[in-house]
């Protein structure tokens, strides 16, 4: 369970990784997050800059989190691309960030998604493989499978390999500058073909064209699959009603409280408006 | 820094403004932790409408300098849902509640009014009319006379103290209140969100779902204050300030403009303690100031 209110954390470092920065913290007083959760983030200094962005805290899934010595160290991987990104880019070890959290609905392990599953298929896609990292370090400390297929789209648009170690993962990039010409899901959908489509279960996370594409893959092929979206969240913890997700069945869940991770049948559609920019 | 609305005990003078602070996902995320550290001396429900509301389609937030435009749509489970299953929740929280509701016609105003003051768990109601009076067409917090005739109905329903929500999306505040305070309203209480849009970079398409939203956060406090100010002027009824407020100053800033009370809406959303801290800071700020 989180603390309740925010708290302050000290950077301990903030290093690249491909086209993309991975930041870590201190956290002293919060629980391990299960992987899938998320935290709102806002830097001590520089929040609400010369322009008065960024203003709101900033939802962030959890890349890793191991305890160390006197609290929880996380991982954040993240892409400079507006105010909020650039300047959580840009913290310095020594940096205060503020943090609340952990916040939200984590995976469920695959005999949990789906009966029967035994293994685990991740699915990645650009700035979207960082929940995958962590669950892939929980499944695998839980002696379950997982098999890895990452997505790029170009070499600036890449990174946070370093968080997925020795192990075997197979890799897409639109620009074909590494592994697979084309699209992750063009993976997916070949190994969806095989004996593994009946003992697996899916988890996604990234761009919401990615997403859906995953949704509907299993959908057609009778595969159960989780997936991480992202919404504009103001608040994180249910309070602003920000983060709409039309559900199959009508009507909206909140994203912040009700997922981030959601099973493809709650949804109507993963390209939800506004999510992904 | 103990004081008082409408004859309700409040430990001090920070509350929520409507809609800014669901108690119940909030205790899912935050656990018992939530009622043990409450930041706020009473909680004011998100509104409640007649029938069920799922709210506006996405997106539904836009981030401006210092503030935020939300374009929500009321999303709440309706009067018999709220009774149902949101009201034995909210009654455990460790103070008093308001409960928030607008209706579209003096009846529906009215069965609102009715189903929840006779509950014991509230303490009292806020009016948001912040919306048009479909048999008029004119929106209630607009006009000094939808104002006066929706009281004069509402006001014999019941003993409880009833908060009129005023819009600031008016030329003049003023009148409306003072409509409201004689036909009966105890309280008043301002600003609701400022009108505002907010345009697709990419698309140049209306950004939010609902077209247009209502701004918050610090982008609108000086309004919120020259309204405030205005307000407290000219009637005698407490005013419930907010807009903005984000430190124990901003706070003491509002109660030095003739408000009694205090809310904090959008700084929870950065902050989900805020409330509590502000009431700290304002309690150093008001020694302060009469140190």
């Amino acid at each position: 369970m989180a603390p309740f209110g925010r708290r302050l954390c000290e950077v301990t470092c903030n290093l690249p990784s491909g086209g993309y920065r991975i930041f870590s913290v201190l956290d002293r007083a919060g629980p391990e997050p299960a992987a899938g959760q998320f935290y709102m983030l806002a830097a001590d200094s520089g929040w609400g800059g010369e322009q008065g962005r960024p203003y709101l805290a900033r939802a962030f899934s959890v890349a890793d989190a191991e305890r160390e010595g006197t609290g929880v160290r996380l991982d954040f991987l993240v892409q400079a691309v507006g105010p909020g990104t650039s300047r959580l880019a840009a913290l310095e070890p020594g940096d205060g960030l503020w943090i609340h959290g952990p916040l939200g609905r984590p995976f469920a392990g695959p005999s949990d998604v789906a009966p029967g599953a035994a293994g685990a298929i991740l699915v990645g896609g650009g700035i979207g493989v960082a929940p995958l990292a962590l669950w892939r370090r929980r499944l695998l400390r839980a002696g379950i499978p997982a098999r890895v297929l990452l997505g790029f789209r170009d070499r600036p648009n890449s990174g946070g390999l370093d968080l997925f170690d020795c192990g075997e993962i197979r890799l897409a990039s639109e620009d074909g500058h590494t592994g697979h010409r084309g699209y992750v899901t063009d993976l997916l959908a070949v190994l969806l073909e095989g004996d593994v489509a009946r003992t697996g279960a899916v988890y996604a996370c990234g761009p919401p064209a990615m997403l859906e594409a995953v949704r509907v893959l299993c959908a057609d092929r009778g595969v159960a699959c989780e997936l991480a979206l992202e919404a504009p969240m103001a608040c994180g913890f249910g309070a602003c009603f920000g983060c709409a997700i039309p559900l199959s069945d009508g009507g909206y869940m909140r994203l912040c409280v009700d997922g981030p991770v959601v099973r493809g049948e709650e949804i109507e559609t993963a390209l939800v408006p506004g999510s992904g920019h | 820094m103990e004081t008082e609305l409408c004859g309700i005990h409040l430990r001090h003078p920070v509350i929520n403004g409507s809609g800014t602070f669901d108690a119940i996902a909030a205790r899912r995320a935050f656990g018992d932790a939530l009622l043990d550290e409450f930041p706020f001396s009473a909680f004011v429900s998100k509104t409640i409408t007649p029938e069920p509301r799922s709210g506006n389609p996405p997106p539904r937030l836009w981030e401006t300098p210092s503030g935020l435009i939300n374009s929500i749509g009321l999303p709440n489970k309706g009067l018999d849902g709220f009774l149902e299953h949101d009201l034995p929740q909210l009654a455990e929280l460790p103070v008093p509640l308001i409960v928030s509701v607008m209706g579209t016609s003096h009846d529906e105003f009215a069965r609102l009014v009715d189903g929840v003051a006779g509950r014991e768990e509230v303490a009292a109601l806020e009016l948001n009319v912040s919306c048009p009076n479909v048999e008029s067409g004119l929106i209630v917090g607009e006009s000094p006379e939808e104002a006066r005739s929706l009281l004069q109905v509402l006001r014999p329903l019941t003993e409880k103290p009833l908060l009129v929500k005023l819009t600031p999306n008016i030329a003049n505040p003023v009148p409306v209140a003072v409509a409201a305070e004689g036909a009966g309203a105890d309280a008043v209480s301002l600003i609701n969100t400022l009108r505002a849009v907010a345009f697709d970079p990419d698309s140049g398409d209306r950004w939010l779902g609902g077209g247009t939203g209502g701004l918050s956060g610090p982008a609108v406090r000086a309004v919120a204050l020259a309204q405030v100010h205005a307000v407290a002027e000219a009637v005698s009824i407490p005013v419930v300030a907010m807009g903005g407020i984000s430190s124990g100053r901003d706070a003491a800033e509002m109660l030095r403009a003739g408000a009694r009370i205090v809310a904090v809406g959008t700084e929870s959303f950065r902050d989900p303690a805020a409330g509590s801290r502000i009431a700290v800071e304002l309690g150093g700020e008001l020694a302060r100031i009469s140190g």
